[in-house]
């Protein structure tokens, strides 16, 4: 028995060791991306880099066990932001030009924040403390109630969704509200569209073809199961709606805007960007017709645990549809400036 | 119907903004979005009348109470940002359908309806609610739209102002956000209320200090306290004069309202005003940028912007009646929060106008145009006295409170540098006046006529109501008493 309890204990300090070491590499490494990024001219480069940014703090993140956070790192921090920027280089040019001025001012500002944040982190708790505040206030909560008041295994879908649900509504309404931005400042009025169709950009690019119309439906496929595996395992509305857009983006990148044009309509997709904000919050109107709060699944159902059910699939959905869209919209916005100010870069680039 | 309005207040102009993305056409539009905004507008009425009946209204989102869940927390503080915000915005709307038509091309005028409903969501989101994580979420909200409205003026300056507002606004909202995450460590919730209960017991650790001091420099930056004022000008002057007047009378206003919910309801006032020098700092930089934003404001050509940093100046005036750190003094922040708002709403309607007939906000186009268009003239002389504070103006009544206020503190150096500081309001407002009235009209200036009546009467009712709460000073003065005392209670 002794024995047993010994080497159990000794391989848990083991696995900690590794823990430790894993994290010190990464949090190395992230510390040399920041830095090779601010050094960097290249802007491709500085795009590539912060893709690998985000990649690494998704793996943090999934050391520390925040995998639903993590997910949604891996696809918007280095999946879609990443393409976003890339689309927005094709326009700008690929280096950065000379500095006018010195940013000393900024390197300032940066060093005493920097140094406040540090003065920040001598009274935190000890890192992965079980007695620290945020694990002995609200989270025991969340941990003891949500079988017995939502009943889904992923409690991290149930405070997203139904006790801080309002938040989400929130961080749904701001995808929205970019989404009104980009469209806002960089749509063409119809009489400026009639631009002459090009080629498709990877027309000669016969293999990223065809692995990419093989790929482009599982991607589809799994989107959705993210979307309706929120409850069970880590995923939800925000992950799928990113991965359903880069499947669409993907197929934009490789037979060109234009052609995607007529594959997915765009007034429908805007009505789709408005309609994911309304069913969520049309949830909450339903549950004040119901007598119960704003977003009060419990008021949905007579029986409380189905109400929470149903609510959360619903507004997961409305988030799902609104980010999806969102993504789309943006991209396609952006991607359709490329031929309009082709003229300016290609000179730029041919400079470079 | 009652217990809802707390949430229905936030919720009419949300669910009102993807609706108008939907319907597109843009007169449908147009009074769609008038019509929500009466809706808020009433509430928030509504909410005022409940508050002063029932006490602090609390309504927990989604059924879960507070921390567990999100809570909405309406006192006099926040009924009073309502119904500013809210009828300001109304009145603002009426005048933006001829005024827009002129600043912004026909197919984005949905747009821009759009994305000032989702503005005025994210304002009343921030007022509205206990959270203080829920505070950014609408504050991200709020900054999007408005980046958006800026950028959409027809100025191609008006994109570079919105992109340094942008970077700016985001490291504001990012230390906002450090703040926040820094808070919820230390205490384990984000309830405002909460928090104010667990601050005390990890008061003295350095973290708290920590994230009060991003917290605090996170939000000055949004409400433009000089030295953090440099996005504003340019967002100000090159915005539709639609969304200059909206910021101008709103944005700044409810980030002094997260300014006072912190240091007073979260953090308190003993905690804001012992382990930092909160008074030295925001006096100092209070009366800096009275002074500074004055000066400058004095050598600018463009009307627009010589408001903008009039605006600066005028924050300077709320942030040294939080400094002084009495009762008094944050009565005479209340008032001016208040009064400013009017103010500025009627001078920067009243250009609207200008730009309207003119197209030009540049002082040398308003030759003559006193003789042109006298009543939108009028309008601006009376709300730029209004700014100098003159008696029977509302400016009178807070610049008043705010000596009153230095002089019990026995401070009378600084009252003496405040009443420079109206000195100082007088040579820019002399200029555009001198300009005005005493200069012929230039010869290729047409004879213009008076700014449409659409826009003429909403400038008029801000006008009116500047000298109507100059001269009764019952309701804001007795308002801003109240939760003057109100923050000073939650305190003790």
């Amino acid at each position: 028995m002794d024995a047993n309890l010994a080497r159990s204990n000794q391989k848990k300090i083991r696995s900690r060791a590794i823990e430790i070491l894993i994290n010190v590499i990464l949090l190395a490494f992230l510390a040399i991306t920041a830095l090779s990024l601010a050094f960097t001219k290249d802007l491709f480069a500085s795009v590539m880099l912060t893709g690998i940014y985000s990649l690494l703090s998704a793996a943090f993140f999934v050391l520390m066990d925040a995998v639903d956070v993590a997910f949604t790192e891996a696809a918007v921090g280095a999946g879609i932001s990443t393409i976003l920027m890339v689309t927005t280089l094709t326009m700008t040019g690929r280096y950065e030009n000379r500095k006018l001025h010195h940013p000393l001012i900024a390197l300032c500002v940066v060093a005493v924040t920097g140094v406040m944040l540090i003065i920040g982190t001598m009274d935190m708790p000890a890192f992965g403390s079980d007695v620290a505040p945020a694990q002995v206030h609200v989270a025991p909560y969340y941990i003891m109630q949500s079988g017995e008041d939502i009943d889904i295994p992923n409690i991290v879908t149930s405070v997203l969704a139904s006790y801080r649900g309002f938040d989400t509504f929130g961080e749904v309404v701001v995808v929205f509200t970019a989404v009104v931005g980009v469209l806002a400042l960089l749509e063409f009025s119809r009489k400026e569209s009639d631009i002459t169709e090009k080629p498709a950009p990877m027309f000669q690019h016969k293999i990223l073809r065809i692995v990419s119309k093989i790929l482009i439906p599982p991607i589809m496929l799994f989107a959705l199961y993210v979307q309706f595996h929120g409850e069970y395992g880590p995923g939800g509305g925000f992950q799928a709606g990113v991965i359903f857009a880069s499947a669409i983006i993907l197929y934009a990148m490789l037979f060109g805007v234009e052609q995607t044009r007529k594959a997915v309509s765009m007034p429908v997709v805007k009505v789709f960007a408005a309609l994911g904000v309304l069913i969520y919050g049309s949830v909450g109107i339903v549950s004040m017709l119901n007598g119960g709060n704003y977003l009060d699944y419990n008021a949905l159902f007579e029986n409380d645990i189905t109400g929470q059910h149903v609510g959360i699939i619903i507004i997961e959905l409305g988030v799902g549809i609104t980010v999806a869209t969102a993504m789309i919209l943006i991209f396609l916005t952006f991607a359709r400036r490329i031929g309009k100010s082709n003229s300016n870069s290609g000179t730029k680039e041919g400079t470079a | 119907m009652i217990q809802h309005l707390p949430i229905l207040q936030v919720i009419i102009p949300l669910l009102a903004a993807p609706i108008c993305f939907i319907l597109k056409e843009a007169r449908l539009v147009r009074w769609f979005v008038l019509i929500a905004n009466v809706m808020a507008f009433v509430v928030s009425i509504m909410l005022l009348q409940q508050v002063n009946l029932n006490g602090t209204l609390v309504y927990s989102l989604g059924g879960w109470d507070a921390p567990v869940g999100i809570e909405y927390r309406i006192d006099k503080l926040n009924a009073y940002l309502l119904i500013l915000v809210t009828s300001i915005s109304t009145i603002t709307l009426m005048a933006a359908g001829k005024s827009l038509t002129k600043e912004i091309s026909e197919s984005k005028i949905t747009y821009f309806y759009i994305a000032y409903m989702l503005c005025l969501t994210g304002l009343l989101g921030i007022v509205t609610t206990g959270d203080a994580f829920n505070v950014f979420v609408f504050l991200e909200i709020s900054s999007l739209a408005s980046y958006t409205m800026i950028a959409m003026g027809n100025d191609r300056r008006s994109l570079w102002a919105s992109y340094q507002y942008l970077i700016m606004g985001t490291i504001g909202a990012t230390f906002i956000l450090i703040g926040i995450g820094l808070m919820y460590m230390m205490t384990g919730t984000l309830n405002m209320y909460d928090l104010a209960e667990r601050l005390p017991e990890v008061e003295h650790t350095k973290t708290v200090f920590t994230a009060f001091a991003f917290f605090l420099v996170g939000v000055c930056l949004k409400l433009a306290l000089f030295p953090l004022h440099l996005w504003l000008p340019n967002a100000y002057a090159y915005a539709p004069s639609i969304a200059t007047v909206f910021l101008a009378a709103t944005a700044t206003k409810v980030a002094i309202y997260v300014l006072l919910r912190f240091i007073f309801s979260v953090y308190g006032f003993e905690f804001s005003f012992s382990h930092l020098p909160l008074t030295e700092i925001l006096v100092s930089l209070g009366l800096l940028g009275i002074i500074a934003a004055s000066i400058v404001a004095i050598y600018q050509t463009n009307v627009k912007r010589l408001f903008a940093y009039s605006s600066v100046s005028q924050i300077g005036y709320m942030i040294l009646g939080i400094g002084i750190g009495t009762k008094t003094g944050l009565t005479a922040t209340m008032l001016h929060l208040f009064n400013h708002a009017l103010m500025k709403s009627a001078i920067f309607l009243a250009l609207a106008g200008v730009v309207y007939r003119v197209g030009s906000v540049n002082i040398k186009a308003f030759a003559g145009l006193g003789r042109q268009m006298p009543w939108t003239m009028a309008a601006i002389v009376i709300g730029g006295l209004s700014l100098i504070g003159v008696p029977l103006t509302v400016g009178f009544v807070s610049k008043w409170y705010l000596v009153l206020a230095l002089l019990e503190s026995n401070w009378w150096p600084i009252a003496v540098l405040v009443l420079i500081g109206s000195l100082l309001a007088i040579a820019y407002i002399w200029r555009i006046v001198e300009v005005a009235y005493f200069k012929p009209a230039l010869q290729n200036n047409q004879s213009y006529k008076e700014a449409p009546l659409a826009i003429l009467i909403p400038a008029w009712i801000f006008v009116l109501a500047n000298i109507y709460f100059g001269i009764d000073t019952s309701f804001t003065a007795g308002v801003s008493e109240a939760t003057a005392e109100l923050l000073f209670g939650v305190a003790e």
